[in-house]
């Protein structure tokens, strides 16, 4: 039974039978697998926390009081905590990330971008434990005695600025993340932008435009959605990420008011607190915390994958 | 002896020059490249900044005492022995789980990629990729270790095995879309069954960046800590082939010492950190370096 | 043998006319096209190219070999030979758009008018808007509209009333010959045109930075017959007021549509050279080298 192949890539017919039939069911067990996988985390972890969503309903999400001891958990602090560290990455790294990614394509000379994007893939690898040993010690110290304690100098007057200083707390979680993220922005950032047509550098660039121009007006335009959805990434990663957060983040259990004070994220608070809640209604609620973490995360990586595709093609079609 | 009639756009050797405006676009044009070289040097200051602080802090740390005792039950002293075994066990038990099914998925989606359960299959892998890895360890908890109360190392094999697989199936799909068809097609027209096909001729010409995406995949692994929070727990204790009671691992070790209150616990955690750096990065530059190679040559 | 050719101009130095649009009623436009300087005799007729001794290497392949010929103004020159024997690569260095390409080396001197354009101190930048090039397949910016992609170029070099925009886009499209056909969707995307109207586009968006050479690397091999009809008139109407330039693989093109041709072929090791140039009727009637009749006349091997 030999059928058209398609070209160069799926392969139907040959002569094996019944062996050939075995390999693709085979294949295609382990494919389904990762299908189950995905559905089965969804459902596991809406089931596991379904006790609290029932008994809170969705002032889950608005409630202000995690309270073990009253039996009431509300999630507002740490769904705060979490937008607002990993708003504060995505600050940062946006324009650095994209800057890098725009001078390894497009501006830099190959004895340069290749070292420097070696550089950036060790980043990416680096364990988040030990950025968040790092944090601990010498970054969140750091940032406590300049920057934060310069801004609760001379800006302590505007709330969000007001100190103390500690070094740990949201403003470090935010940097922190925001040094994880930039590989992320920098690698998609780069994919797309190389994907842009030399046609259209071209044009630009025969109509008189400088190197810089060239990249702003005719590359950037046409890389821009692809560019929205590297960020888009990033922001999904930062939203995730656990061990550097918890241990630079300290111990705020209520809405953080300033940027240097001590918070917790979806994923900090579920770390730290998971293997101590009784079963029931307290580790219901933890893991419904990580629900709405995943809906989230889900959701942002799905929106940020088809706004790549629109630039730069899907994968297999590059 | 033309006549010069008036003119009424500049010779052509003044617009060659530089107008005020021209100027300014110049330096706009320089300053702004110079921004983004000095953004690109940015982003590698962490990397320098992190080895060196986890290198000054940890090779004083990091003995013979670090890596042969295990933790003392009380105080402190000790080492991390119990980690690096844990580690030692737990990843390659990960990886014989994780390796077969992502290849196997890998060949799915690239060898019967147009169909629609081949997409399906891809975008599950595209989203498994981005869920947060502690969710993960939720997820295992309430299937391995809930049921049975117990929490255990094969749990966290589990746990890292599900964040390997995505990573593996999509490293490995790039690969093998990379063979020629025409490969294929010589190969089929021997009249060398399809999965025969496959498997000698496809996956033996895409070997050397498959490896590298398991390579890197499994420095990965290496390095979590999350999953393993409430799957594998982590121990004080030497846990030496026992998968079914909780196992220590070198990232956990990193973390517990990192916050415990004792300074010589904490000069611990650097030292395990060192330890667990020098391993990923040689992992990452040994495979980078030889796929490099392999690309230029 | 070969058919009907156009005759070309004498001299380099009549004053250009205003022309009708190909399309539509003939129009006034408020500025007249510009006028250029009768030059002193004995000077460089402006808008004149001069090429001596051009090598040009892509790292340590030579690409073209010792090329000297002499570009007319207010004529269409054109490029032929076969594929790959350096004719797009020539084309290019005259805007220096070779540069673009980071191995790219060149030696000996183009001079636009008098001045080398490899000098030091001049700009590509600057040069690209007095040399200007429209390529091959149509390439308007997707993400803008088709007055913005008419006054891109002119964007550039500042602020610009929106009344000046609005002029120096209907000037372009009249000159390009699409004025009628879009001045009612000035806003509408770039890529929403046909094809052939992408290269007028195109060809609009270079020539509203008022340059004074037009380059064009085979114009229309992309396009439908009817499309490169209309671009052949275009430039037997611009160059009464631009110096053009077009490499073509089509030799019935070359001979309706120029007046001086120069036939380049690929010589050892690949690199290209001019084998003769000269006015097109000569070329195609009674070429000087064998090599030169048997390309015009279809023999090889």
């Amino acid at each position: 039974m030999t059928t058209v192949q398609l070209p160069g890539r799926s392969l139907e017919g040959g002569s094996g039978g019944a062996a050939d039939r075995l390999f693709r069911n085979g294949t295609r067990v382990a494919g389904s697998f990762l299908v189950i996988a995905l559905i089965a985390i969804g459902v596991m972890l809406w089931l596991s926390s379904s006790q609290a969503f029932g008994t809170f309903g969705l002032g889950f999400v608005t409630g202000l009081t995690w309270d073990p001891v009253a039996s009431i958990y509300g999630a507002l602090p740490y769904v705060v905590g979490t937008i607002l560290t990993s708003l504060i990455a995505v600050i940062v790294a946006a324009p650095i990330g994209v800057l890098t990614a725009i001078f390894l394509a497009e501006l830099a000379p190959r004895r340069l971008s290749i070292p420097l994007t070696f550089m950036i893939e060790l980043l990416a690898a680096i364990p988040s434990v030990v950025f968040g040993l790092w944090g601990v010690f010498v970054l969140g110290p750091f940032l406590g005695h300049t920057v934060e304690a310069w801004a609760v100098e001379h800006l302590g007057w505007i709330p969000i600025f007001a100190g103390p200083a500690y070094g740990i707390g949201l403003f470090t979680a935010g940097i922190i993340l925001a040094i994880m993220i930039v590989p992320t922005i920098v690698s998609i950032s780069r994919e797309v932008i190389s994907s842009v047509p030399a046609s259209q550098r071209e044009a630009m660039a025969a109509l008189g435009a400088t190197r810089w121009e060239i990249v702003t007006k005719a590359v950037l335009p046409y890389a821009r959605s692809g560019i929205v959805g590297a960020i888009i990434l990033g922001l999904g990663r930062a939203l995730g990420e656990t061990m550097a957060v918890t241990m630079v983040i300290g111990n705020g259990q209520d809405i953080p008011h300033g940027l240097f004070d001590q918070a917790q994220t979806i994923a900090s608070k579920i770390a730290t607190t998971f293997n101590e809640a009784s079963v029931g209604i307290q580790t219901s609620s933890l893991i419904a915390l990580g629900f709405i973490l995943l809906v989230i995360t889900i959701a942002l990586n799905v929106v940020a994958r088809l706004l790549v595709w629109r630039v730069a093609g899907p994968p297999g079609a590059r | 002896m033309a006549v010069i009639a008036p003119t009424i756009k500049p010779a052509i050797a003044t617009r060659l020059l530089r107008s005020r405006s021209d100027r300014r676009r110049a330096v706009f044009d320089r300053t702004m490249r110079t921004i983004a070289l000095l953004a690109a040097l940015v982003c590698v200051v962490p990397l320098g900044a992190v080895i060196l602080f986890v290198a000054i802090n940890g090779a004083p740390a990091l003995n013979l005492d670090l890596l042969t005792k295990a933790p003392k039950a009380l105080g402190t002293g000790g080492g991390a022995a119990s980690a690096i075994l844990g580690s030692l066990q737990m990843i390659p038990l990960a990886a014989l789980m994780a390796i077969p099914i992502g290849i196997a998925a890998a060949i799915y989606v690239a060898e019967f990629s147009g169909t629609r359960s081949a997409r399906i299959v891809r975008f599950a892998a595209d989203v498994l990729v981005g869920i947060p890895s502690i969710l993960i360890g939720i997820f295992v908890f309430t299937m391995l270790v809930l049921p049975f109360h117990q929490f255990n190392a094969f749990a966290g094999s589990v746990a890292l095995a599900l964040l390997m697989i995505p990573v593996i199936m999509r490293t490995s799909e790039e690969i093998l879309r990379l063979v020629p068809g025409s490969l294929r097609e010589a190969s089929l027209a021997l009249g060398i069954p399809m999965w025969r096909t496959v498997l000698s001729v496809v996956l033996r010409t895409g070997l050397g960046g498959i490896l590298t995406g398991v390579m890197l995949a499994v420095a990965r692994a290496f390095g979590e800590t999350a999953p393993l929070l409430f799957t594998a727990l982590g121990s004080r204790l030497v846990n030496v082939g026992n998968f079914s009671k909780p196992m220590d691992s070198l990232p956990l070790f990193v973390y517990t010492n990192a916050r415990a209150p004792f300074t010589v616990l904490n000069q611990q955690a650097w030292g395990a950190a060192l330890l667990l750096l020098l391993i990923v990065l040689t992992i990452n530059i040994a495979v980078r370096a030889r796929s490099f190679r392999r690309n230029v040559s | 043998m070969v058919t009907t050719m156009t005759e070309s101009p004498t001299t380099p130095a009549e004053p250009p006319q205003p022309v009708p649009p190909v399309d539509g009623p003939s129009i006034r436009p408020t500025v007249p096209p510009p006028a250029r300087a009768l030059p002193e005799e004995g000077t460089a007729a402006a808008g004149s190219i001069e090429v001596t001794g051009l090598n040009v290497f892509y790292g340590p392949f030579q690409a073209i070999r010792d090329i000297s010929l002499t570009i007319k103004p207010n004529a269409v020159t054109a490029i032929i030979g076969p594929s790959g024997c350096g004719k797009s690569t020539f084309l290019r260095t005259l805007n220096r758009m070779h540069e673009l390409t980071p191995t790219a080396r060149v030696e000996g001197s183009i001079r636009l008018d008098g001045t080398d354009i490899m000098a030091p101190d001049v700009d590509p930048v600057q040069l690209r808007r007095v040399v200007g090039m429209v390529f091959q397949r149509p390439n308007p910016f997707p993400t803008m509209s088709i007055q913005d992609n008419v006054v891109a170029g002119l964007r550039l070099t500042g602020r610009h009333s929106q009344a000046e925009l609005d002029e120096v886009t209907e000037r372009s499209l009249r000159r390009a010959a699409l004025w009628d056909e879009v001045k009612d969707k000035l806003k509408a995307n770039g890529t929403s045109l046909s094809g052939g109207q992408q290269q007028r586009l195109c060809i609009a968006r270079a020539l509203a930075v008022d340059p004074e050479v037009i380059l064009m690397d085979e114009p229309a091999s992309a396009l439908d017959p009817v499309a490169t009809l209309r671009i052949e008139q275009l430039m037997a109407e611009l160059r009464q007021s631009y110096t053009i330039v077009i490499v073509t693989h089509n030799m019935q093109q070359a001979a309706r549509v120029s007046d001086e041709t120069a036939f380049f072929t690929m010589g050892e090791e690949r690199a290209g050279y001019l084998v003769e140039t000269g006015r097109t009727i000569d070329i195609f009637t009674n070429p000087k080298n064998q090599l030169t009749e048997d390309y015009v006349s279809g023999r090889f091997g």
